[in-house]
């Protein structure tokens, strides 16, 4: 393994994964030495819309995949409507490749609950909720420990250190099901029903949780507002571009020599990090990768210099969707790992709209087929069909997301999908996949 | 089966952590709960959720069946999960699975004649960068192959506990699902244990290895009061390429483009009620009585949802429409085309 070179090195940014390396900090005392609630006590003395205006002024976009600016999100929640006011952190992580949320909520779960603080106080809201996949149990024990410690030293509660500002938080498990990382379907397992997505608008900003103004955040937006506060916008933006600001954990999976998080300054690039991971595994060459996690579509080795930020990836074609870096190599089969995604979202659809529920069940069945070496030309053309009658016409971003790996699979891996169809390659499924496929 | 006082006085505090007339929020921990009791949410367990809501068990029973984590029938002491999503499946994980479920002799969702394990295939566990993973009771098992994963199901069947990779000590997953409800963990301990593995630190072990922190951080920098310059709009998102490029599209824009419009606007997206269009108002934070006050007036205003509505899907006009028709159909006034509906009912 060779050494990265400086400039590479230079592209490190430890900011929200610094106190990983403190093995006690997640508890309380540890924490508070290491700057912990030093933002909130500074957060109290300012007011409301002067914390929303920093967070706008930070160019803060969300973590979660989307990228919307996160202090025009708080910005929209209408102040002085006699209406209770919500926020709900959305630590529903389940993107196939991310796992930057986990590892923060592990061992660094204080730093959410103060970010959680800060912006409930920005937004005016009493109650907050941190709805976690139920699966992370590490993750929830952790967070439902450092909520009681916050609740006992009077950090949560009523008149939260002499402010006058109450707030109660609940940690809330999830029950496994993916779609629920959709802000509205989340909101509406929240309520106790089945996590399917509303009709937008009305936006979760206005008539979110029982119907209430409620913003919804990923972990890590949230947990970047106590460094905002502490350090102030224009440190912020000394990381990262001009348009996506700070740091961001980019999670690397795959064929390479050290998969892990690596928080760096936005915009860095595949080839640097391979070289921050010590390159490729021996005997692979880099053939595919996911930008984002599995929704964004998939990218190869033309694109090594890509700047990884929410316009780079945009120009490249893809969507920077959650810095979920999974790497594939010359020997994994882009039509496999496509056909294994679509498993996924077949089993992940809520079935609440056609396209998505119906599309993703054919197609499905039609990637078994070509990978058992019984496809045929025409198949392509469907699924290319398909994806056209999902993408966009879906209810939510679930439909959409799930015809990038197919479409962008088919873009620059067509010839893959030739070999299996005109028998050059060998079947990876066996026909008896294909009982009572048409 | 009656549900032990443990578990009645369980549900209670779930139900209070919710706002007073919002309890049906209290529906997916309680299921976690009588799983926790039952090791399933049998048609008992639903019936409990049922009555401790106020809700019907059709109600219970729609969004038991809809998550993957509730069971519909008995489990074993141990939930094996594989995962075999694309990242853990290229690494090895299929073959992990198949050798389990066949050395196990059981499939997917199904559990060994002992009653000590059930298997499951998993998606995505969120640890791709410790792949291939399996859980035992959703606590991880890092990097595991076909020979190892045979090595730890003979252990728990053997009545051993073998040690995850990371987070905490093996539990029951009828214990599990206590804590799943939102119960501490009541091991002593139990949360102190485990390290982060290797791969969570890679990057934090480079940087402290050159040196390398961020500079120019000043804990002490004011934060600006409003009087401040306006500041720059927010970015818009550029335009992606098209991955469809056969289908013509209604505009210019790409489908993904159109897309993302539609999902997450921005302040300038035209929308008949966009939150956009109100602008926050200047002015002094609500005292936290008046916020408290506020919220109880919210909570007045928007009626708790009902059968299978998410709240704010306010039934009333319908229902008054709804009762409006039926005076009218009932009047003698009643309009022919009225009239005629009630003779084709009749």
């Amino acid at each position: 393994m060779t050494t990265p070179r400086p400039e590479t090195l230079a592209k490190l940014t430890p900011v929200l994964t610094k106190r990983w390396l403190s093995p006690d900090a997640w508890q309380l005392r540890t924490y508070e030495r290491l700057d912990g609630y030093a933002a909130l006590r500074k957060a109290l003395k300012a007011h409301p819309d002067d914390l929303i205006q920093l967070v706008k002024d930070s160019g803060l976009r969300g973590r979660g995949g989307a990228g919307f600016p996160t202090g025009l999100k708080w910005g929209f929640i209408p102040q002085g409507d006699g209406k209770p006011h919500y926020l709900v952190v959305n630590a529903d992580e389940g993107e196939p490749g991310t796992c930057k949320d986990l590892p923060l909520m592990t061992h660094d779960p204080h730093s959410l609950v103060e970010g959680v603080i800060i912006a409930s106080y920005a937004i005016r809201a009493n109650r907050a909720y941190i709805y976690i996949r139920g699966e992370a149990v590490h993750a929830a024990r952790r967070l439902r420990h450092a909520v009681d410690e916050a609740y006992a030293r009077g950090y949560l509660g009523r008149n939260i250190l002499g402010s006058g500002f109450d707030l109660d938080l609940v940690v809330h498990s999830g029950a496994g099901a993916y779609i629920c990382g959709e802000e509205t379907a989340l909101l509406d397992s929240l309520e106790g029903f089945r996590g399917q997505p509303r009709l937008r608008p009305p936006f979760p900003a206005t008539h979110g949780l029982y119907a209430c103004p409620t913003v919804v955040n990923n972990v890590g937006t949230i947990a970047s507002v106590p460094y905002i506060v502490l350090g102030g916008a224009d440190w912020w933006k000394t990381m990262g571009t001009e348009k996506s600001s700070g740091p961001m954990i980019y999670s690397l999976s795959g064929r390479i020599a050290n998969p892990g998080q690596y928080e760096c300054s936005m915009g860095v690039t595949l080839r640097e990090l391979i070289e921050l991971a010590g390159g490729m595994k021996p005997g692979h060459n880099l053939r595919f990768w996911t930008p984002g996690g599995s929704s964004t579509p998939l990218l190869t080795a033309d694109h090594l210099d890509v700047p990884l930020d929410f316009e780079g990836v945009a120009a490249a074609g893809s969507i920077l969707g959650t810095t979920a870096t999974q790497i594939f190599s010359d020997q994994d089969c882009p039509v496999y790992a496509t056909y294994r995604w679509l498993e996924f979202y077949h089993h992940e659809s809520c079935g609440k709209c056609t396209p998505c529920r119906e599309g993703n069940y054919w197609m499905v069945r039609v990637y078994r087929r070509i990978l058992a070496g019984q496809g045929t030309h025409e198949d392509l053309d469907t699924l290319l069909d398909t994806c056209d009658n999902v993408l966009g016409r879906a209810f939510c971003g679930l439909g959409d997301g799930a015809t990038s790996p197919v479409t962008s699979s088919l873009k620059y891996f067509k010839q893959d999908y030739l070999d299996y169809i005109e028998g050059r390659k060998t079947p990876r499924l066996s026909e008896k996949t294909l009982v009572g496929a048409h | 089966m009656g549900f032990s006082d443990e578990t009645r006085e369980r549900a209670r505090e779930i139900i209070a952590r919710y706002p007073a007339d919002r309890s049906r929020s209290a529906l997916l921990p309680l299921l976690h709960l009588v799983q926790s009791e039952e090791g399933y949410v049998s048609p008992a367990g639903v019936e409990f959720c049922a009555e401790v809501l106020g809700l019907n068990k059709a109600q219970v029973g729609a969004v038991a069946t809809f998550y993957t984590m509730y069971k519909r029938r008995p489990t074993g002491d141990y939930l094996v999960s594989v995962c075999t999503n694309t990242m853990c499946n290229v690494l090895g994980g299929q073959e992990v699975y198949d050798t389990v479920a066949e050395y196990l002799g059981v499939g997917h969702e199904e559990t060994t004649a002992d009653g000590k394990i059930t298997l499951e295939h998993a998606e995505c566990l969120a640890a791709c960068d410790y792949g291939p993973v399996l859980t035992v009771n959703y606590d991880f098992f890092d990097g595991v192959d076909p020979a190892g994963a045979v090595k730890i199901v003979d252990e728990l069947r053997a009545g051993g506990r073998p040690t995850p990779s990371r987070g905490a000590r093996l539990c029951t997953l009828r214990e599990m699902s206590v804590q799943l409800a939102g119960f501490a963990d009541s091991r002593e301990g139990a949360v102190a244990d485990g390290v982060p593995g290797e791969p969570t630190l890679r990057g934090l072990r480079l940087a402290e290895q050159h040196g390398i922190s961020v500079p120019g951080f000043d804990p002490n920098t004011p934060i600006r009061s409003k009087d401040a310059p306006a500041p720059a709009t927010p970015a818009k998102a550029a335009p992606t390429g098209s991955t469809a490029p056969d289908v013509k599209a209604p505009d210019a824009k790409s489908p993904e483009v159109r897309a993302a419009e539609t999902r997450q606007p921005d302040a300038k997206t035209p929308a008949p009620d966009s939150p956009g269009t109100r602008v926050p108002v200047d002015g002094t934070a609500p005292a936290p009585r008046d916020a408290q006050a506020a919220e109880a007036a919210g909570v007045a205003e928007n009626a708790p949802a009902g059968d299978g509505k998410p709240a704010g899907d306010s039934s009333e006009a319908q229902e008054r429409s709804l009762d409006e028709a039926s005076a009218s159909a009932r009047s003698e006034l009643a309009s022919p085309a009225v009239a005629s509906e009630k003779e084709a009912q009749q």
